[in-house]
């Protein structure tokens, strides 16, 4: 898009935040050399991080107390190779004063928000999900680990200042509706590459009376449209979340200006949304409920940065109370954090889910990566709440993911085959 | 590594949607701190005899959104440690795009509908030319980003940050 650029004073919640970091006035399609607030990487992806600053010679942390090193996605190690590559980041933490995010504490993603991430702030992170802060109005994005590493011990990033998708949402959910069935229609809508190198300004009436937890999922999945980056502005809700934390005096005012320049607009309406399904094997893939009832699943993994905070095993175990999973279908629930761990323990979510039938994971990410914590057998089908159904996710190629809200998930761990919540809510 | 330079090599040609777990799958982690044992495996979910197959200068040909999904730079080393002269494809996800030139794995943006698997090709990385020797066609890519032009001519983002002691994009 050509831009007549004396004539811009406007700018997108993007824009803003990386004329902020870089000291430039910098729209769309500007290349930048931005200050980072903070970065992450996790253990799928550090070691090779810390390598490459081995390499430069830069074993380093420009801004230790704000680069965090997760070992969540194998955690605790299933085997003796994860157990070296995570002695890699234990000893870049202790050099560099960098924290470490120990195998008990969880999903890297939830707890930057929870303990780390502030409006208006530059997050990168060597983990596509990275994106999930930016619910609390903060631009975060996933990049590679040498890009991380450099972020990691110069404190800066380059980056392309991304045109954005402004996605304008109205209407009310409808009873056993939720944010997720909101994500999956729109990235079915638009398609896993539909917001390719752009960002995304979730905005509305519905955005503006969602949770934190429903406006996380939506930032996390960000990505699965291909995007940079899926950002909000803060607001009340923000400021609470913030305030619950400690950190109500980081809560800062981020919005767009009022005429910013948008790539396209995309309007929802929720109103009439049903639960949706994203289908084996990609994420675009999808269906409303009714198409895909009674497909046989095998395992149920309720859990992960999308979908695995306090509020989604609420309605986990407000469906699951009091009955049994059926015989042939085996329920999986990973707590993103400890947290949310210890929260699901004080409100008996746990041991009403337990005596269900689920086999509690320990918080992290548990199965969703393919590493540990239930592998597919061949043939088998896994419903799931996390965000990717790729051929071969969740370590077998020849398993099939479909994917879903925390709703959909625990009616079919009761019947053994895809069901729609709303009859048990 | 120069982006001028010319690679010869044959094509193996994929679909739409290659993501990271065809590339470098997650059961597959505990390889990550061994590239060169993992670069055995590349793409295998995809075509499980390519990596045997693949000769130094090949081409990985695919459709559109190639390297979805997750982070992971192994994706783009592995295929660089492989041999892979390039990767062409119709559209690429963004964080493969930007590691492979990271890593110094050129990845030209192009119409592959009319290159097939087993076609000889002959790219000109600099001027994003390609030149299917098999069909005697010529494609043009689209230019790569001056910006990543810089880091791919200078060996990857490493070898620019050694160099110049950091950023050094301007024009």
């Amino acid at each position: 898009m050509e831009r007549s650029r004396t004539r811009l004073v406007s700018k997108t919640i993007v824009e803003k935040i990386l004329s902020e970091h870089s000291g430039l006035d910098a729209y769309a399609g500007d290349i930048v050399v931005a200050d980072i607030d903070a970065a992450l990487v996790q253990d799928g992806t550090g070691p090779l991080a810390v390598q490459q600053l081995q390499k430069l010679g830069m074993e380093q942390a420009a801004n230790p107390e704000r680069t965090v090193l997760f070992i969540d996605h194998a955690a605790p190690s299933p085997r003796k190779e994860l157990s070296n590559a995570h002695k890699i980041l234990r000893d870049f933490a202790a050099k560099t004063g960098a924290i470490l995010s120990e195998v008990d504490e969880g999903v890297c993603h939830q707890r930057m928000v929870e303990d780390y991430m502030n409006p208006g702030e530059v997050l990168i992170g060597a983990d596509s999900h990275t994106c999930t802060a930016g619910a609390l109005g903060a631009f975060a994005t996933g990049m590679g680990s040498t890009d991380v590493a450099i972020g990691i011990a110069s404190g800066k990033t380059w980056l392309r200042v991304p045109e954005t998708i402004k996605v304008y949402v109205t209407g009310e959910f409808k009873k056993g509706v939720y944010p997720k069935d909101l994500m999956l229609h729109f990235i079915g809508m638009i398609g896993a590459d539909g917001a390719t190198y752009q960002s995304i300004e979730f905005c509305g009436p519905t955005i503006d009376a969602m949770d934190m937890s429903g406006r996380f999922t939506l930032a996390n999945m960000a990505v699965e449209a291909g995007a940079k980056a899926g950002l909000f502005k803060t607001d009340e809700t923000t400021k609470k979340y913030l305030e619950e934390r400690g950190r109500g005096d980081r809560w800062r005012e981020i919005a767009a200006d009022a005429d910013a320049t948008y790539e396209r607009v995309v309007e929802i309406d929720v109103t009439d949304l049903e639960p949706t399904i994203s289908c084996p094997h990609t994420v675009d893939n999808t269906k409303t409920i009714s198409e895909v009832v009674g497909t046989k699943v095998d395992q149920v993994f309720i859990g992960t940065c999308t979908n695995g905070r306090i509020e989604d095993l609420r309605i986990a175990a407000q469906i699951l109370a009091g009955k049994s999973r059926n015989p042939n279908t085996r329920l999986l629930v990973c707590p993103a954090s400890k947290e949310v761990y210890l929260q699901a323990i004080e409100e008996g979510i746990l041991a009403k889910l337990a005596s269900a039938g689920a086999a509690i994971i320990n918080p992290g990410c548990g199965a969703c990566v393919g590493v540990h914590g239930g592998i597919l057998g061949d043939g088998e089908v896994c419903l799931a709440t996390q965000n990717r159904n790729f051929q071969g996710r969740m370590g077998n190629t020849e398993a099939f993911i479909y994917l879903s809200s925390p709703a959909v998930a625990a009616a079919t761990a009761l019947e053994g085959v895809i069901a729609d919540p709303r009859k048990y809510l | 590594m120069d982006n001028r330079m010319q690679i010869k090599g044959k094509v193996f040609k994929f679909g739409d949607s290659i993501s990271t777990d065809h590339i470098a799958p997650g059961r597959l982690f505990h390889l990550r701190t061994n590239l060169p044992e993992l670069a055995k495996h590349v793409l295998e979910d995809a075509d499980t005899e390519f990596a045997q197959n693949v000769q130094p200068g090949d081409f990985v040909v695919a459709g559109k959104n190639f390297g979805l999904g997750s982070s992971r730079e192994h994706a783009p080393t592995i295929i660089k440690i492989a041999g892979v002269g390039a990767v062409l494809a119709q559209s690429f996800a963004r964080i493969f795009y930007r590691n492979a030139i990271n890593v110094g794995l050129p990845v030209l943006i192009c119409d592959t509908t009319q290159i097939d698997r087993g076609d000889e090709l002959e790219v000109d990385v600099g001027k994003g030319e390609i030149r299917n020797v098999t069909k005697g066609i010529t494609i043009q890519a689209k230019p790569l980003p001056d910006v990543m032009i810089k880091i791919l001519n200078d060996g990857g983002l490493l070898e620019h940050f050694r160099k110049h002691g950091g950023f050094a994009l301007d024009a």
